[in-house]
Protein backbone atom coordinates (compact mmCIF):
# COMPACT_ATOMS: atom_id res chain seq x y z
CA UNK A 1 0.00 0.00 0.00
CA UNK A 2 1.05 3.44 -0.63
CA UNK A 3 0.15 7.22 -0.24
CA UNK A 4 -0.12 8.52 -4.11
CA UNK A 5 -1.79 11.62 -6.61
CA UNK A 6 -3.73 10.08 -8.81
CA UNK A 7 -4.80 11.86 -11.70
CA UNK A 8 -9.08 11.95 -12.29
CA UNK A 9 -9.71 11.07 -16.03
CA UNK A 10 -13.51 11.03 -15.92
CA UNK A 11 -15.97 11.60 -13.01
CA UNK A 12 -19.68 10.49 -14.85
CA UNK A 13 -22.87 10.03 -13.64
CA UNK A 14 -24.13 6.30 -14.09
CA UNK A 15 -27.83 7.37 -12.03
CA UNK A 16 -29.28 9.93 -10.32
CA UNK A 17 -26.79 8.83 -7.47
CA UNK A 18 -24.21 6.95 -8.69
CA UNK A 19 -20.93 8.04 -10.35
CA UNK A 20 -18.17 6.68 -12.27
CA UNK A 21 -14.73 8.14 -11.23
CA UNK A 22 -12.02 6.87 -13.87
CA UNK A 23 -8.05 7.25 -12.22
CA UNK A 24 -4.99 7.41 -13.79
CA UNK A 25 -2.50 5.82 -10.62
CA UNK A 26 0.54 3.66 -10.44
CA UNK A 27 -1.31 1.72 -7.49
CA UNK A 28 -3.78 0.45 -10.37
CA UNK A 29 -1.81 -2.71 -10.93
CA UNK A 30 -0.90 -3.40 -7.48
CA UNK A 31 -5.11 -3.40 -6.84
CA UNK A 32 -6.25 -6.91 -5.94
CA UNK A 33 -10.38 -7.74 -6.91
CA UNK A 34 -12.28 -6.74 -3.27
CA UNK A 35 -9.87 -4.27 -2.19
CA UNK A 36 -10.28 -0.59 -2.12
CA UNK A 37 -8.70 2.77 -1.55
CA UNK A 38 -8.77 5.81 0.88
CA UNK A 39 -9.96 8.93 -1.52
CA UNK A 40 -9.01 12.48 -0.20
CA UNK A 41 -11.99 14.86 -0.73
CA UNK A 42 -10.76 18.34 -0.41
CA UNK A 43 -12.24 19.97 2.76
CA UNK A 44 -12.76 16.74 4.68
CA UNK A 45 -10.53 15.64 7.30
CA UNK A 46 -10.75 11.90 7.11
CA UNK A 47 -11.09 9.94 3.66
CA UNK A 48 -13.68 8.12 1.76
CA UNK A 49 -13.28 4.63 1.89
CA UNK A 50 -14.48 3.02 -2.12
CA UNK A 51 -13.93 -0.26 -3.15
CA UNK A 52 -11.98 -0.19 -6.59
CA UNK A 53 -14.90 -1.48 -9.35
CA UNK A 54 -12.15 -2.82 -11.96
CA UNK A 55 -8.47 -1.70 -13.23
CA UNK A 56 -6.70 -1.54 -16.58
CA UNK A 57 -3.44 -1.37 -16.65
CA UNK A 58 -2.53 1.93 -14.80
CA UNK A 59 -6.69 2.97 -14.88
CA UNK A 60 -8.20 2.74 -11.74
CA UNK A 61 -12.38 2.74 -11.86
CA UNK A 62 -14.76 3.50 -8.85
CA UNK A 63 -18.53 3.40 -8.91
CA UNK A 64 -19.51 5.36 -5.85
CA UNK A 65 -22.90 6.41 -4.60
CA UNK A 66 -23.61 9.98 -2.92
CA UNK A 67 -24.30 9.11 0.34
CA UNK A 68 -23.76 12.50 2.34
CA UNK A 69 -21.76 15.54 2.06
CA UNK A 70 -18.31 14.00 1.57
CA UNK A 71 -19.66 11.69 -1.28
CA UNK A 72 -21.15 15.03 -2.76
CA UNK A 73 -18.23 16.75 -2.70
CA UNK A 74 -16.38 14.18 -4.66
CA UNK A 75 -18.94 14.40 -7.00
CA UNK A 76 -17.73 17.88 -8.06
CA UNK A 77 -14.74 16.69 -8.58
CA UNK A 78 -13.88 17.41 -12.46
CA UNK A 79 -10.89 15.66 -14.62
CA UNK A 80 -7.69 16.91 -14.92
CA UNK A 81 -7.45 17.63 -11.15
CA UNK A 82 -5.61 15.49 -8.76
CA UNK A 83 -6.90 13.45 -5.91
CA UNK A 84 -4.99 11.70 -2.92
CA UNK A 85 -5.05 7.90 -2.85
CA UNK A 86 -4.33 5.33 -0.12
CA UNK A 87 -4.24 2.18 -1.87
CA UNK A 88 -4.76 -1.13 -2.01
CA UNK A 89 -6.00 -1.33 1.01
CA UNK A 90 -7.66 -4.26 2.81
CA UNK A 91 -7.85 -8.40 1.75
CA UNK A 92 -9.67 -9.10 -1.07
CA UNK A 93 -11.69 -12.19 -2.76
CA UNK A 94 -9.72 -15.02 -3.06
CA UNK A 95 -9.10 -16.58 -7.00
CA UNK A 96 -10.32 -19.63 -6.05
CA UNK A 97 -9.89 -22.81 -9.00
CA UNK A 98 -13.40 -23.16 -9.53
CA UNK A 99 -16.93 -21.55 -10.80
CA UNK A 100 -18.36 -19.29 -8.51
CA UNK A 101 -21.90 -17.47 -7.98
CA UNK A 102 -21.62 -13.25 -7.37
CA UNK A 103 -24.08 -11.62 -5.78
CA UNK A 104 -24.16 -7.91 -5.33
CA UNK A 105 -26.63 -5.40 -3.88
CA UNK A 106 -27.23 -1.94 -5.19
CA UNK A 107 -23.34 0.14 -4.38
CA UNK A 108 -22.10 -2.87 -3.34
CA UNK A 109 -21.86 -4.57 -6.73
CA UNK A 110 -18.92 -2.51 -8.66
CA UNK A 111 -15.85 -4.76 -6.69
CA UNK A 112 -17.76 -7.93 -7.96
CA UNK A 113 -16.90 -6.43 -11.57
CA UNK A 114 -12.99 -6.99 -11.23
CA UNK A 115 -13.79 -10.62 -9.33
CA UNK A 116 -15.92 -11.26 -12.24
CA UNK A 117 -13.36 -10.43 -14.73
CA UNK A 118 -10.71 -12.13 -12.71
CA UNK A 119 -12.95 -15.57 -12.51
CA UNK A 120 -13.48 -15.36 -16.48
CA UNK A 121 -9.98 -14.92 -17.55
CA UNK A 122 -9.28 -18.00 -15.62
CA UNK A 123 -11.87 -19.57 -17.69
CA UNK A 124 -14.40 -20.76 -14.92
CA UNK A 125 -18.08 -20.19 -15.21
CA UNK A 126 -19.71 -16.86 -13.41
CA UNK A 127 -22.97 -16.65 -12.42
CA UNK A 128 -24.09 -13.00 -11.12
CA UNK A 129 -27.50 -12.16 -8.88
CA UNK A 130 -27.53 -8.35 -8.54
CA UNK A 131 -30.25 -6.80 -6.17
CA UNK A 132 -31.28 -3.37 -6.84
CA UNK A 133 -34.15 -1.33 -5.41
CA UNK A 134 -35.59 -0.23 -8.75
CA UNK A 135 -34.62 -0.63 -12.34
CA UNK A 136 -33.22 3.02 -12.39
CA UNK A 137 -31.02 2.03 -9.52
CA UNK A 138 -29.27 -0.65 -11.47
CA UNK A 139 -25.81 -0.37 -12.15
CA UNK A 140 -22.87 -2.33 -14.42
CA UNK A 141 -25.09 -5.30 -15.55
CA UNK A 142 -24.04 -4.92 -19.14
CA UNK A 143 -20.19 -4.63 -17.88
CA UNK A 144 -20.92 -7.86 -16.30
CA UNK A 145 -22.35 -9.19 -19.22
CA UNK A 146 -19.99 -8.12 -21.29
CA UNK A 147 -17.33 -9.90 -19.63
CA UNK A 148 -19.41 -13.42 -19.83
CA UNK A 149 -20.98 -14.06 -16.83
CA UNK A 150 -24.56 -15.32 -16.86
CA UNK A 151 -26.68 -12.24 -15.44
CA UNK A 152 -30.07 -12.59 -13.14
CA UNK A 153 -31.37 -9.66 -12.27
CA UNK A 154 -33.75 -8.74 -8.91
CA UNK A 155 -35.60 -5.42 -8.15
CA UNK A 156 -37.53 -4.95 -4.75
CA UNK A 157 -40.22 -2.96 -6.45
CA UNK A 158 -40.45 -5.67 -9.68
CA UNK A 159 -39.35 -2.60 -12.37
CA UNK A 160 -36.90 -5.41 -13.81
CA UNK A 161 -35.87 -9.32 -13.40
CA UNK A 162 -37.67 -11.32 -10.71
CA UNK A 163 -39.42 -9.01 -8.54
CA UNK A 164 -37.62 -9.39 -4.81
CA UNK A 165 -34.47 -9.75 -3.32
CA UNK A 166 -31.30 -11.59 -4.32
CA UNK A 167 -32.25 -14.77 -2.60
CA UNK A 168 -35.73 -14.54 -4.41
CA UNK A 169 -33.80 -14.44 -7.81
CA UNK A 170 -31.36 -17.40 -6.29
CA UNK A 171 -34.54 -19.22 -5.14
CA UNK A 172 -36.61 -18.59 -8.69
CA UNK A 173 -33.86 -19.54 -10.76
CA UNK A 174 -32.24 -22.28 -8.76
CA UNK A 175 -28.96 -20.66 -9.04
CA UNK A 176 -26.04 -22.65 -7.40
CA UNK A 177 -24.85 -21.27 -3.75
CA UNK A 178 -22.15 -23.78 -3.20
CA UNK A 179 -19.45 -20.84 -3.30
CA UNK A 180 -20.47 -17.58 -3.41
CA UNK A 181 -18.64 -14.66 -3.03
CA UNK A 182 -21.19 -11.35 -1.91
CA UNK A 183 -21.22 -7.68 -1.16
CA UNK A 184 -23.91 -5.35 -0.26
CA UNK A 185 -25.93 -4.15 2.75
CA UNK A 186 -25.57 -5.97 5.59
CA UNK A 187 -29.16 -7.78 5.99
CA UNK A 188 -28.51 -8.92 2.09
CA UNK A 189 -25.08 -10.58 3.52
CA UNK A 190 -27.08 -11.84 6.33
CA UNK A 191 -29.55 -13.42 4.05
CA UNK A 192 -26.91 -14.76 1.94
CA UNK A 193 -24.86 -16.46 4.99
CA UNK A 194 -27.87 -18.36 5.48
CA UNK A 195 -28.54 -19.48 2.10
CA UNK A 196 -24.92 -20.46 0.94
CA UNK A 197 -22.97 -23.98 2.00
CA UNK A 198 -20.14 -21.20 1.76
CA UNK A 199 -18.53 -18.42 -0.30
CA UNK A 200 -17.23 -14.90 0.76
CA UNK A 201 -18.74 -11.37 1.89
CA UNK A 202 -17.39 -8.06 1.71
CA UNK A 203 -18.27 -5.85 4.38
CA UNK A 204 -18.42 -1.94 4.92
CA UNK A 205 -17.79 -0.15 8.27
CA UNK A 206 -17.00 3.45 9.11
CA UNK A 207 -13.06 4.00 9.36
CA UNK A 208 -10.46 6.63 10.30
CA UNK A 209 -7.60 5.45 8.90
CA UNK A 210 -8.65 2.35 6.52
CA UNK A 211 -4.83 0.71 7.33
CA UNK A 212 -5.09 -0.80 10.09
CA UNK A 213 -4.43 1.84 12.91
CA UNK A 214 -6.82 2.88 14.53
CA UNK A 215 -9.11 0.20 15.44
CA UNK A 216 -12.26 1.75 14.19
CA UNK A 217 -14.11 -0.93 11.98
CA UNK A 218 -13.33 -3.83 13.75
CA UNK A 219 -15.67 -6.89 14.07
CA UNK A 220 -16.05 -9.84 16.16
CA UNK A 221 -15.34 -13.68 15.57
CA UNK A 222 -17.53 -15.86 16.49
CA UNK A 223 -15.02 -16.96 19.77
CA UNK A 224 -15.00 -12.81 20.26
CA UNK A 225 -11.97 -11.90 18.96
CA UNK A 226 -11.59 -8.97 16.71
CA UNK A 227 -11.05 -8.57 12.99
CA UNK A 228 -10.14 -4.72 11.63
CA UNK A 229 -12.85 -4.69 8.38
CA UNK A 230 -10.24 -2.53 6.36
CA UNK A 231 -6.72 -4.82 7.19
CA UNK A 232 -8.26 -8.48 8.05
CA UNK A 233 -11.52 -7.57 5.67
CA UNK A 234 -13.45 -5.85 4.07
CA UNK A 235 -13.94 -9.89 2.49
CA UNK A 236 -14.59 -12.47 5.27
CA UNK A 237 -15.26 -16.49 5.01
CA UNK A 238 -19.20 -17.05 5.88
CA UNK A 239 -18.92 -17.61 9.35
CA UNK A 240 -15.13 -16.52 10.34
CA UNK A 241 -16.64 -13.49 11.57
CA UNK A 242 -20.41 -12.27 13.51
CA UNK A 243 -22.41 -9.82 11.14
CA UNK B 1 21.22 21.87 9.23
CA UNK B 2 18.71 22.59 11.80
CA UNK B 3 19.54 20.44 14.95
CA UNK B 4 15.92 19.35 15.89
CA UNK B 5 17.13 17.25 19.20
CA UNK B 6 15.37 17.78 22.36
CA UNK B 7 16.53 15.99 24.76
CA UNK B 8 13.21 15.26 27.62
CA UNK B 9 13.59 13.27 30.80
CA UNK B 10 14.07 9.47 29.53
CA UNK B 11 13.69 10.84 26.21
CA UNK B 12 16.75 11.79 23.99
CA UNK B 13 14.09 13.16 20.85
CA UNK B 14 16.03 13.00 17.43
CA UNK B 15 13.40 15.92 16.50
CA UNK B 16 9.99 16.89 18.54
CA UNK B 17 7.67 14.81 16.31
CA UNK B 18 5.79 12.16 17.99
CA UNK B 19 2.95 10.12 16.54
CA UNK B 20 0.16 9.84 19.66
CA UNK B 21 -1.26 6.91 21.17
CA UNK B 22 -3.90 5.25 19.66
CA UNK B 23 -3.20 6.76 16.07
CA UNK B 24 -0.51 4.69 15.27
CA UNK B 25 -1.35 1.20 17.07
CA UNK B 26 2.44 -0.51 17.66
CA UNK B 27 3.87 0.92 14.79
CA UNK B 28 3.85 -1.62 12.16
CA UNK B 29 0.83 0.30 10.13
CA UNK B 30 3.05 3.38 9.41
CA UNK B 31 5.98 0.82 8.67
CA UNK B 32 4.09 0.00 5.77
CA UNK B 33 4.64 3.84 4.94
CA UNK B 34 7.99 5.30 6.23
CA UNK B 35 10.98 3.81 8.48
CA UNK B 36 10.50 4.71 11.59
CA UNK B 37 13.23 5.29 13.10
CA UNK B 38 12.61 8.98 11.06
CA UNK B 39 10.30 10.03 14.30
CA UNK B 40 11.63 11.55 17.61
CA UNK B 41 9.51 8.81 19.12
CA UNK B 42 6.37 7.06 19.16
CA UNK B 43 3.49 6.66 21.43
CA UNK B 44 1.85 3.24 21.50
CA UNK B 45 -1.72 2.50 21.67
CA UNK B 46 -3.04 1.94 25.39
CA UNK B 47 -2.21 -0.97 27.84
CA UNK B 48 -3.93 -2.29 30.15
CA UNK B 49 -3.65 -5.53 32.65
CA UNK B 50 -5.96 -7.59 30.82
CA UNK B 51 -7.30 -7.53 26.60
CA UNK B 52 -10.14 -5.55 25.75
CA UNK B 53 -12.18 -5.72 23.20
CA UNK B 54 -13.53 -2.64 23.36
CA UNK B 55 -16.46 -0.54 22.46
CA UNK B 56 -19.26 -1.56 20.45
CA UNK B 57 -19.26 -0.56 16.33
CA UNK B 58 -19.79 2.21 14.61
CA UNK B 59 -16.46 3.87 16.67
CA UNK B 60 -15.57 6.57 14.25
CA UNK B 61 -17.77 9.64 13.30
CA UNK B 62 -16.35 12.55 11.36
CA UNK B 63 -16.94 15.97 12.57
CA UNK B 64 -15.61 19.54 10.91
CA UNK B 65 -12.05 19.79 10.84
CA UNK B 66 -11.51 16.49 12.95
CA UNK B 67 -13.44 13.39 14.31
CA UNK B 68 -15.16 11.24 17.04
CA UNK B 69 -13.48 8.79 18.14
CA UNK B 70 -14.75 6.02 20.85
CA UNK B 71 -12.66 2.80 20.32
CA UNK B 72 -12.29 1.96 24.17
CA UNK B 73 -9.04 1.11 24.82
CA UNK B 74 -9.16 -2.10 22.80
CA UNK B 75 -5.76 -3.97 23.35
CA UNK B 76 -4.51 -7.04 23.74
CA UNK B 77 -3.28 -6.55 27.07
CA UNK B 78 -0.02 -5.83 28.60
CA UNK B 79 1.76 -9.14 28.33
CA UNK B 80 0.53 -9.75 24.60
CA UNK B 81 2.21 -6.43 24.07
CA UNK B 82 5.53 -6.99 25.73
CA UNK B 83 5.89 -10.42 23.75
CA UNK B 84 4.56 -9.30 20.37
CA UNK B 85 4.59 -5.86 20.25
CA UNK B 86 7.87 -4.25 21.93
CA UNK B 87 10.73 -6.82 19.87
CA UNK B 88 9.01 -4.94 16.77
CA UNK B 89 9.70 -1.86 17.92
CA UNK B 90 13.08 -2.51 18.91
CA UNK B 91 14.30 -2.64 15.07
CA UNK B 92 13.58 1.44 14.90
CA UNK B 93 16.13 4.00 16.45
CA UNK B 94 12.95 5.91 18.09
CA UNK B 95 12.19 6.41 21.56
CA UNK B 96 8.97 4.10 22.79
CA UNK B 97 6.44 5.68 25.47
CA UNK B 98 4.12 3.35 26.35
CA UNK B 99 0.60 4.51 27.24
CA UNK B 100 -0.83 2.92 30.19
CA UNK B 101 -4.80 2.90 31.09
CA UNK B 102 -6.23 1.04 33.59
CA UNK B 103 -10.03 1.20 35.69
CA UNK B 104 -8.34 1.58 39.11
CA UNK B 105 -4.81 2.60 40.15
CA UNK B 106 -3.72 -0.89 40.69
CA UNK B 107 -3.98 -1.55 37.09
CA UNK B 108 -1.41 1.48 36.26
CA UNK B 109 0.72 -0.41 38.63
CA UNK B 110 0.31 -3.26 37.46
CA UNK B 111 1.21 -2.62 33.45
CA UNK B 112 4.18 -0.29 34.81
CA UNK B 113 5.46 -3.32 36.82
CA UNK B 114 5.97 -5.66 33.50
CA UNK B 115 6.83 -2.82 31.00
CA UNK B 116 9.73 -2.08 33.82
CA UNK B 117 12.10 -5.04 32.35
CA UNK B 118 11.75 -3.75 28.85
CA UNK B 119 14.71 -1.80 27.38
CA UNK B 120 12.05 -0.85 24.51
CA UNK B 121 10.03 1.19 26.67
CA UNK B 122 12.17 4.89 27.42
CA UNK B 123 9.21 6.55 29.38
CA UNK B 124 5.80 5.28 30.16
CA UNK B 125 2.73 8.24 29.51
CA UNK B 126 -0.47 7.61 32.08
CA UNK B 127 -3.99 7.66 30.29
CA UNK B 128 -5.84 9.39 33.06
CA UNK B 129 -8.11 10.66 29.90
CA UNK B 130 -9.74 8.60 27.62
CA UNK B 131 -13.48 9.65 27.72
CA UNK B 132 -14.57 6.15 26.82
CA UNK B 133 -14.50 3.90 29.26
CA UNK B 134 -17.24 3.94 32.38
CA UNK B 135 -16.34 3.75 35.67
CA UNK B 136 -12.28 4.51 34.35
CA UNK B 137 -9.77 7.16 33.55
CA UNK B 138 -11.93 10.15 33.31
CA UNK B 139 -12.59 10.15 37.08
CA UNK B 140 -8.80 9.56 37.47
CA UNK B 141 -8.06 12.75 35.36
CA UNK B 142 -10.93 15.05 36.58
CA UNK B 143 -9.61 15.18 39.97
CA UNK B 144 -6.88 16.57 41.29
CA UNK B 145 -6.13 14.95 44.48
CA UNK B 146 -6.90 11.62 42.42
CA UNK B 147 -4.40 12.25 39.29
CA UNK B 148 -1.93 13.34 42.07
CA UNK B 149 -2.51 9.77 43.56
CA UNK B 150 -2.43 7.89 40.79
CA UNK B 151 0.76 9.87 39.72
CA UNK B 152 2.47 8.96 42.64
CA UNK B 153 1.32 5.19 42.69
CA UNK B 154 2.76 5.01 39.03
CA UNK B 155 5.96 7.17 40.19
CA UNK B 156 6.84 4.04 42.90
CA UNK B 157 6.17 1.45 40.72
CA UNK B 158 8.08 2.99 37.44
CA UNK B 159 11.67 2.67 37.16
CA UNK B 160 11.65 4.99 34.18
CA UNK B 161 10.27 8.42 34.06
CA UNK B 162 6.25 9.11 33.74
CA UNK B 163 4.94 11.64 32.00
CA UNK B 164 0.73 12.32 32.54
CA UNK B 165 -1.35 12.56 29.64
CA UNK B 166 -4.02 15.08 30.68
CA UNK B 167 -7.86 15.39 29.73
CA UNK B 168 -9.45 18.51 28.62
CA UNK B 169 -12.44 18.20 29.97
CA UNK B 170 -12.36 19.78 33.36
CA UNK B 171 -12.82 23.26 34.53
CA UNK B 172 -9.36 24.24 35.59
CA UNK B 173 -6.34 22.00 34.07
CA UNK B 174 -3.37 24.40 35.68
CA UNK B 175 -4.51 22.69 39.26
CA UNK B 176 -4.72 18.76 37.99
CA UNK B 177 -1.11 20.02 36.04
CA UNK B 178 0.38 21.11 39.40
CA UNK B 179 -1.16 18.50 41.70
CA UNK B 180 0.60 15.98 39.27
CA UNK B 181 3.65 17.37 39.19
CA UNK B 182 3.53 17.94 42.90
CA UNK B 183 3.50 14.31 43.17
CA UNK B 184 6.15 13.62 40.95
CA UNK B 185 5.40 13.44 37.04
CA UNK B 186 8.36 13.69 35.15
CA UNK B 187 6.45 15.18 32.37
CA UNK B 188 3.23 16.30 31.06
CA UNK B 189 1.09 15.27 27.81
CA UNK B 190 -1.69 17.48 26.87
CA UNK B 191 -4.54 17.24 25.44
CA UNK B 192 -6.39 14.31 25.78
CA UNK B 193 -9.38 14.09 23.31
CA UNK B 194 -12.53 16.29 24.02
CA UNK B 195 -15.85 14.86 24.62
CA UNK B 196 -18.31 15.18 21.76
CA UNK B 197 -21.10 13.34 20.06
CA UNK B 198 -23.25 13.82 17.10
CA UNK B 199 -26.61 12.66 16.44
CA UNK B 200 -27.81 10.95 13.15
CA UNK B 201 -30.56 13.02 11.37
CA UNK B 202 -32.58 9.89 10.28
CA UNK B 203 -32.17 8.05 13.32
CA UNK B 204 -32.31 10.70 16.00
CA UNK B 205 -29.96 8.27 17.63
CA UNK B 206 -25.78 9.66 18.51
CA UNK B 207 -23.78 8.30 15.65
CA UNK B 208 -21.50 6.62 17.70
CA UNK B 209 -22.17 3.16 19.57
CA UNK B 210 -21.35 4.27 22.67
CA UNK B 211 -23.15 7.48 22.71
CA UNK B 212 -20.47 9.87 23.04
CA UNK B 213 -16.26 10.08 21.91
CA UNK B 214 -13.67 11.75 22.19
CA UNK B 215 -12.83 14.75 19.64
CA UNK B 216 -9.63 15.44 18.29
CA UNK B 217 -8.18 17.01 14.68
CA UNK B 218 -7.53 20.20 13.89
CA UNK B 219 -10.93 21.57 15.35
CA UNK B 220 -9.07 21.11 19.02
CA UNK B 221 -5.92 22.72 18.07
CA UNK B 222 -6.94 26.38 19.73
CA UNK B 223 -8.20 24.11 22.93
CA UNK B 224 -5.16 22.97 23.24
CA UNK B 225 -2.50 25.48 22.26
CA UNK B 226 -4.39 27.45 25.19
CA UNK B 227 -3.99 24.56 27.67
CA UNK B 228 -0.37 23.70 26.61
CA UNK B 229 -0.10 27.93 27.24
CA UNK B 230 -1.28 27.79 30.48
CA UNK B 231 -0.10 24.68 31.89
CA UNK B 232 3.60 25.24 30.82
CA UNK B 233 3.85 28.50 32.36
CA UNK B 234 2.53 27.00 36.05
CA UNK B 235 4.45 23.85 35.89
CA UNK B 236 8.50 23.46 35.65
CA UNK B 237 8.21 19.73 34.01
CA UNK B 238 8.53 19.40 30.31
CA UNK B 239 5.30 19.29 28.15
CA UNK B 240 4.41 17.41 25.02
CA UNK B 241 2.02 19.41 23.56
CA UNK B 242 -1.08 17.10 21.35
CA UNK B 243 -4.32 17.85 19.86
CA UNK B 244 -4.62 19.26 15.85
CA UNK B 245 -1.12 19.34 14.69
CA UNK B 246 -0.98 18.63 11.36
CA UNK B 247 1.85 21.09 9.63
CA UNK B 248 5.29 22.26 10.60
CA UNK B 249 3.36 25.73 11.15
CA UNK B 250 1.71 24.10 14.34
CA UNK B 251 4.40 22.54 15.32
CA UNK B 252 5.77 25.97 15.88
CA UNK B 253 2.66 27.31 17.67
CA UNK B 254 2.71 24.18 20.05
CA UNK B 255 6.60 24.78 21.02
CA UNK B 256 5.68 29.15 21.06
CA UNK B 257 2.58 27.85 23.35
CA UNK B 258 5.38 26.16 25.62
CA UNK B 259 5.68 22.68 24.28
CA UNK B 260 8.95 20.83 24.70
CA UNK B 261 8.10 18.45 21.80
CA UNK B 262 4.94 17.63 20.25
CA UNK B 263 2.19 14.71 19.46
CA UNK B 264 0.43 14.06 16.50
CA UNK B 265 -2.87 11.98 16.39
CA UNK B 266 -5.91 11.66 14.28
CA UNK B 267 -4.26 13.92 11.19
CA UNK B 268 -1.89 10.15 11.13
CA UNK B 269 -5.79 8.92 10.01
CA UNK B 270 -5.82 11.44 7.14
CA UNK B 271 -2.32 10.85 5.73
CA UNK B 272 -0.18 8.55 7.17
CA UNK B 273 3.16 10.16 5.63
CA UNK B 274 1.61 13.38 8.13
CA UNK B 275 4.73 12.77 10.51
CA UNK B 276 7.60 12.48 8.51
CA UNK B 277 6.40 15.13 6.34
CA UNK B 278 6.09 17.78 9.11
CA UNK B 279 9.72 16.60 9.62
CA UNK B 280 10.60 17.11 6.44
CA UNK B 281 9.58 20.55 6.35
CA UNK B 282 10.24 22.01 10.03
CA UNK B 283 13.56 23.25 9.30
CA UNK B 284 12.72 25.26 6.47
CA UNK B 285 9.16 26.44 8.02
CA UNK B 286 11.54 27.76 11.27
CA UNK B 287 13.18 29.73 8.85
CA UNK B 288 10.57 31.34 7.28
CA UNK B 289 9.72 32.78 10.33
CA UNK B 290 12.83 33.87 11.27
CA UNK B 291 13.76 30.92 14.03
CA UNK B 292 17.38 29.68 13.37
CA UNK B 293 16.94 26.62 15.97
CA UNK B 294 14.33 25.26 18.52
CA UNK B 295 16.05 27.52 21.22
CA UNK B 296 15.55 30.46 19.49
CA UNK B 297 11.51 29.53 19.23
CA UNK B 298 11.36 28.90 23.43
CA UNK B 299 13.19 31.91 24.03
CA UNK B 300 10.46 33.74 21.62
CA UNK B 301 7.72 32.00 23.86
CA UNK B 302 4.49 34.74 24.54
CA UNK B 303 4.93 35.93 28.19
Amino acid sequence: MKCTDALIIENVKLNEDVLRMKLKTDIAPLVRCGQFVQVQVPGFFLRRPISVCCTEGDTLTLVYKVVGQGTDAMAQMKPQQTVSLIGPLGTGFPLLDRDVTLIGGGVGVPPLVETAKQYRSRGFHVTCVLGFNRSADMILVNEMKELGSEVETATMDGSYGVRGTVIDAIREKGIAVDMVLACGPLPMLKAVCECASDGYVSLESRMACGFGACMGCVVKTPEGESRRVCTEGPVFRIGEVVL
Amino acid sequence: MIDLSVNLPGLHLKNPIIPASGCAGYGRELAEFYDLSRLGGIAIKSATPAERFGNPTPRIAETPMGMLNAIGLQNHGVDYIIENELPFLAQYDTEVIANVAGAAEEDYVEVIRKMNNSPVVKAYELNISCPNVKHGGIGLGTDAQLAAHVTRMAKEASTKPVYVKLTPNVTDIVSIAKAVEEAGADGLVLINTLLGMRIDLRTGRPVLANGTGGLSGPAIKPVAVRMVYQCARAVHIPVIGVGGISTPEDVIEFLLAGADAVEVGAANFADPMVCVKIIDRLPETMKKYGYASLQEIKEKRAI
